[in-house]
């Protein structure tokens, strides 16, 4: 195996990772924030706008998390420096 | 496939580049301006009023309730700054309904340019409010040893705006190209009906990020404003 198939190998690979388990965490929790935000509405249906903006905000900091991963991966297939720079030489 | 609308160039010279970001953001100016100008040219305080009087009412106060919820007393001040990075930014997420229009959002940078101006509005607004020291005063809160942690803390939220708004943009549009390719008939549309959700959540998310930075920022000077509101009322 030259470089440039190792570098292909390791960015594609570590791409697929990285988006499996990027997006699997945030999933998990935002399913927990989502469920304690709807057994709380149930509680408090006076307090449902408050709860809803309170987790629109949490939902949107958990995903950009899994947003992170999805560009690192997307760097990683489309705009790699490392490859660049094998294919540049 | 293109990442960013960035890599669609349509001049160039020397140092100066005219890509399709540029063009995009400079026709959704316009077209903000224009339309605003247009709708408040004959403004009433009528019982009955012109409906889109009314959508911008509507929008003017919403903000101003959401900037007075987040804590800050006199949304007037910050709504020039915090509305139109909401205006903007919504609007650029909300007009990918329409054909061969890639958002600004989508590019870095557009979203750094963004995040910049939060970065640089947050000292603006702290000292033109409590003064110069006092807002120095807040990076040593609640003591000494947390001054790195605030300089790095101030670094990496910006970092995390900008990203946060083009990844999500740009994952959205990404998302719908290669689904075109694969599904070219009905599920593009599904996911660019997701597009729309994720991108006013961002925009709104964007806004109230700024609006809490700025708040923490002026927090010391709102406090006494409040302590003096207290005094008077009893």
């Amino acid at each position: 195996m030259d470089s440039t198939t190792l570098i292909a190998v390791a960015s594609i690979i570590t791409a697929g990772i990285t988006t499996g388990i990027g997006c699997m965490m945030p999933a998990l929790s935002e399913g927990k924030s989502v469920a304690s935000a709807l057994s709380s509405i149930a509680q408090q249906p006076d307090a449902a706008s408050t709860i809803t903006r309170t987790l629109f905000v949490g939902l949107a900091m958990i995903e950009s998390t899994a947003i992170y991963c999805f560009v690192v991966s997307m760097i990683l297939i489309f705009a790699n420096p490392f490859w660049t720079h094998i294919i540049a030489k | 496939m293109e990442l960013t609308p960035d890599e669609t160039v349509f001049w160039h010279y020397g140092f100066v580049t005219i890509n399709l970001t540029l063009v995009t953001t400079w026709a959704l100016m316009l077209f903000m301006v224009i339309g605003s100008a247009l709708i408040t040219r004959k403004l009433k305080s009528n019982i009955k009023i012109s409906r889109w009087q009314c959508v911008l009412e509507m929008i003017v106060t919403f903000i101003n309730d959401e900037i007075k919820d987040i804590g800050l007393s006199s949304p007037e001040k910050y709504i020039s700054f915090i509305g139109t990075l909401f205006l903007f930014i919504g609007m650029s997420n909300l007009l990918i309904i329409l054909p061969w229009y890639t958002p600004p959002t989508s590019s870095l940078s557009t979203t750094a340019a963004l995040a910049l101006s939060v970065f640089l509005a947050v000292p603006f607004y702290g000292i033109s409010t409590s003064g110069f020291f006092a807002y120095l005063k807040t990076y040593i809160k609640p003591t000494f040893i947390m001054l790195p942690f605030n300089i790095i803390s101030q670094l990496s939220r910006t970092l995390a705006l900008a990203v946060r708004l083009f990844g999500n943009i740009m994952s959205g549009v990404i998302i719908v190209a290669i689904l075109l390719s694969i599904t070219p008939l009905f599920i593009p549309i599904v996911m660019k009906a997701l597009g729309l959700l994720t991108g006013m959540v961002q925009a709104y998310i964007f806004g109230i990020l700024a609006t809490v930075y700025i708040a923490a920022a002026v927090q010391e000077s709102e406090k006494k404003a409040r302590k003096i509101k207290l005094q008077k009322s009893t």
